[in-house]
């Protein structure tokens, strides 16, 4: 038996769980009933576009050619998995109306990321010298924080009355430094920009390029495409609109679709077709390089692929009835919460409870915490930040009108209770394993892996 | 086929309450300029009968490690993956939740990441971990944006011996960091302390990988004293499955340990979705990127778990975030917590010891010369006659893909092949192995 150099010998165990195989079973099950999944129950979180994973996707994506590829396997023997790839990238591109795919980046923020990096190599390129990124003041936190990462400095644009960007204040803010501008549409307010070609002209015409954050793609699948809306640059969340399962909290896919431009600073490896073959193409000298290991989460692509082939050009339906269920609630609850914004939604729409703290002293959370009790999943609260006590709502398209009555009928009971009993609200959950956590105790005492020193009963290993 | 739920019904009901006559109504706020105005040019949709047979089809044109005897690893091993991961994958609760932004719906999920973060503390030796980054390229990434906020430095050095698709990735993102990358070469498949020192002397981190991508171990703990020498972060790659057998980075004085979490409880999958570990010393506690779970009690005082550290985090500090990090790989993450559980401390160190053993069987069966001297652990590379992108194309002429051709990555290594042996080849395998690269080599 070969033994390691003691130098490099492992000098004391680690304290791994030590149980059955039965107990461990009982305890993931334990913790499984206590986590609240799309397949519990109405989980209307906006922006995340929740909605129903089917289930013979796990049956693809566990196919043992698939699961059991090496991804270093020979091009000739991966032939089944290139071409998935490669028709993948050709609907995506049809979807954003942009000619060029990658599908590496592993999540939206790094689709964002790389989508930055690639403006960066666009205009050195181009020997030109730009430092800026705009984003709106409803973006999601992800933008400002990728433009750090990406090395450019930031911009923000505000918001008009309607909730479109303000024209006169982007005029202003675009110059020759500007590189691009990053845009969520429709935006994190669930509203589409009226004036986006007015915005993409801004942006071209000074030279620069325009981002588009594919987070609320959901909406407008074969109805109006970033690409035709003058987008330089998209990425698609594929545990978003094309249905991966959000895990609880990951995996992702975040590929991203180019005009043809740009398209000679994709990372590499790309997915091509030679005639009737498919092989990963490395020779690409212009590329910013990899983002993420092989050619990206490739179960995640087949997921989505089947998601895709089992709508077809229906996908369109897909969107359609993402916005019809959002409108639906929208109009059923805007008696009784404010509207800040006075237009049809899209697929989300934001709501303020600020009209129940003003009158009862109950908030956005207390909203939250008392759908609970009605087993629903809150919506995304206090997001986007330019609407005070944000409920923001995204019931997504496969949920049918039950449901969506079910959700309604909650959020008018919560208002009558905020009057009648608002210390029930500020108490609530009342029915969840736990209640409301002390958050502040544990930022300011970080518990962050299990104290084996407090319970030395539990680690006597030999 | 379609996964919607309303009915014509329902849509006209819904239409009526919403005061409009017609869904298309709802999307006049597009300007007619920008909307597509035709059919999405896509394939036919397909019932899930038809759905299935065209993606099994797919599928059954790769040729995968049920269909012929592989020996590829670098990087990616195949491993046993426990029925017991199945658990986790195939529970819908954890299947279809998001982000726990809501601790009292998802007690559970974040329960299981904190025996996560618990499980990579204990492995590594360090005293946090975040709950996952996308892949083992990535976490290096982040790990220097790490040491780019605790240092005045802005030189990263990377051993010539890290995986390349790790220091790929780390040079494609170093530019927006406004940092520069230096790479440390190997001398006979490892890395030189010496050199490293010269290298890092106004260095903010310096990477190695333990055992390293050539298959050998490294002189890990004089790596890891170079760095600290120089004044920079030790930042170890390692193998979660090598750490039953091999010393914890902590204990040999690194700052920050990572890796490729696939190993343990993922499947090969063509290169994903796997998780990246990154777990470091508590000082480094408040820059560490992405989602962290920590413990905390209720209203009444019972202990419960909950995201913690939020204000590093992109959604609350926006542009002076520690990372733009959201979403992450919690469910790959949490298969890998279910295999290390399932394998417990004993489980583990055999695992360790079987590839060391089976490493050292095909050392001596395999009729070809080792490239390096240096101890290995679950790969070995072997010089071969002819170049190793033909060795494995005549090889898997015969059924059996014998490994990683290193010339891919590495001048002046075209004759080197890279074999892997996890715990699921047999000597059985390892015989045949050497019988056919006999034959293919002649």
């Amino acid at each position: 038996m070969p033994k390691v150099p003691e130098a490099l010998r492992r000098s004391s165990p680690p304290r791994l769980p030590e149980l059955s195989e039965p107990e461990l079973v009982r305890h993931f099950t334990t913790l499984a009933d206590r986590t609240f999944g799309v397949d519990t129950g109405f989980y209307p979180l906006g922006s995340c576009t929740m909605k129903h994973n089917p289930r013979v996707h796990e049956r693809l994506a566990g196919l043992p050619g698939f699961r059991d590829l090496h991804p270093y396997q020979e091009d000739e023997a991966a032939q089944g998995a290139l071409e998935l790839m490669w028709r993948l990238q050709e609907m995506l591109a049809e979807i954003a109306g942009l000619p060029a795919v990658t599908l590496q980046p592993a999540a939206g923020s790094q689709g964002e990321l790389t989508g930055l990096m690639l403006m960066r190599a666009y205009f050195a390129d181009r020997g030109e010298d730009r430092d800026t990124i705009i984003t709106a003041d409803t973006a999601h936190g992800t933008n400002p924080a990728s433009v750090t990462m990406a090395g450019y400095k930031l911009a923000k644009v505000e918001t008009d009355a309607r909730g479109n960007l303000d024209l006169d204040d982007l005029r202003a803010k675009v110059d020759e430094r500007t590189a691009g501008l990053m845009l969520t549409n429709p935006s994190t307010l669930g509203l589409f920009d009226e004036g986006i070609e007015e915005v993409a002209r801004i942006f071209h015409d000074a030279g620069a390029l325009l981002y588009y954050d594919g987070a609320n793609l959901n909406a407008v699948v074969g109805i109006s495409r970033p690409g035709d809306m003058g987008f330089d640059i998209v990425h698609y969340n594929l545990h978003k609109t094309f249905s991966q399962p959000h895990g609880g909290g990951g995996p992702g896919g975040g590929p991203v679709a180019v005009r043809d431009t740009i398209e000679p600073f994709l990372p590499v490896p790309r997915v091509v077709r030679d005639a009737d073959a498919y092989r990963l193409d490395h020779d690409h000298p212009k590329s910013i390089g990899r983002v993420r290991g092989f050619a990206g989460p490739f179960g995640v692509f087949v997921r989505s692929y089947a998601f895709m082939r089992a709508y077809g050009p229906g996908l369109k339906e897909m969107s359609e009835v993402a916005v019809l269920n959002a409108n639906y609630l929208l109009a059923r609850l805007r008696d009784v919460y404010e509207l800040p914004y006075d237009r049809h939604c899209m697929h989300e729409f934001v709501l303020s409870a600020r009209n129940l703290k003003r009158e009862h002293g109950v908030t956005a959370l207390d909203v939250a915490k008392r759908l609970m009790d009605y087993g629903i999943h809150p919506p995304t609260v206090y997001f986007p930040l330019v609407v005070p006590e944000a409920l923001m709502i995204e019931p997504t398209e496969t949920e049918p009108k039950e449901r969506l009555d079910g959700f309604v009928d909650a959020m008018r009971q919560i208002v009558v209770e905020a009057a009648a009993e608002p210390e029930l609200l500020r108490q609530a959950p009342h029915s969840r394993p736990v209640r409301r956590l002390d958050e502040v105790r544990a930022a300011k005492h970080p518990i962050v892996r299990y104290l084996f020193e407090e319970h030395p009963a539990l680690v006597e290993v030999e | 086929m379609s996964y919607l739920s309303v009915t014509d019904a329902d849509r006209e009901e819904m239409l009526a309450a919403i005061g409009v006559s017609s869904v298309e109504e709802l999307f006049e706020q597009i300007p007619p300029g920008v909307r597509l105005g035709r059919e999405l040019d896509l394939p036919p949709a397909l019932g899930e009968p038809e759905l299935a047979r065209h993606i099994e089809e797919l599928a059954a044109r790769n040729v995968h490690t049920g269909a012929e005897l592989s020996f590829l690893g670098a990087g990616i091993y195949d491993h046993y993956v426990p029925s017991v991961a199945d658990v986790v994958l195939s529970r819908g609760e954890f299947l279809t939740a998001y982000t726990p932004y809501q601790p009292e719906m998802s007690q559970g999920v974040l329960q299981a990441v904190f025996e996560y973060q618990t499980v990579i503390c204990e492995l590594t030796g360090m005293d946090v971990s975040n709950a996952s980054g996308y892949d083992g390229s990535t976490v290096a990434a982040d790990a220097c944006f790490v040491a780019r906020h605790v240092s005045d430095r802005r030189k990263i050095v990377l051993a010539e011996a890290l995986n390349p698709q790790v220091r790929q990735v780390v040079k494609t993102y170093a530019p927006g960091f406004g940092l520069e990358v230096v790479e440390v070469p190997h001398r006979d498949g490892v890395t030189d302390a010496d050199e490293v020192v010269a290298a890092a002397s106004d260095a903010a981190a310096v990477f190695f990988q333990q055992p390293n991508f050539l298959g050998n171990l490294e002189p890990a703990p004089d790596l890891a004293e170079a760095a600290r020498e120089a004044g920079a972060l030790a930042v170890a790659h390692v193998d979660l499955m090598s750490l039953g057998v091999l010393e914890a980075p902590r204990a040999y004085g690194c700052d920050i340990a990572l890796g490729e979490g696939q190993s343990a409880g993922n499947w090969p999958s063509y290169g994903g979705p796997h998780y990246g570990f990154l777990a470091a010393r508590g000082e480094f506690i408040r820059r560490m990127p992405g989602r962290i779970v920590g413990e905390t009690v209720d209203a009444d005082g019972r202990r419960a778990f909950v995201l913690t550290l939020q204000t590093r985090e992109q959604h609350i500090r926006r542009e002076k975030a520690t990372s733009n990090i959201t979403t992450n790989q919690t469910l790959l993450a949490l298969a890998g917590l279910a295999a290390l559980s399932w394998l417990g401390p004993e489980g583990l160190r055999e695992v360790g010891e079987t590839c060391m053993a089976l490493a050292q069987y095909a050392r001596e069966r395999v009729p070809l010369e080792p490239a390096f001297d240096a101890p290995s652990f679950k790969e070995v590379a072997f010089r071969t006659p002819i170049p190793a992108v033909e060795t494995i194309r005549r090889a898997r002429e015969q059924g059996v893909h014998p490994g990683y051709a290193l010339g891919r990555d590495y001048e002046g290594l075209d004759d080197v092949l890279l074999v892997a042996l996890t715990e699921k080849r047999t000597t059985e395998d390892i015989d045949r192995l050497a019988d056919v690269l006999a034959e293919v080599c002649k």
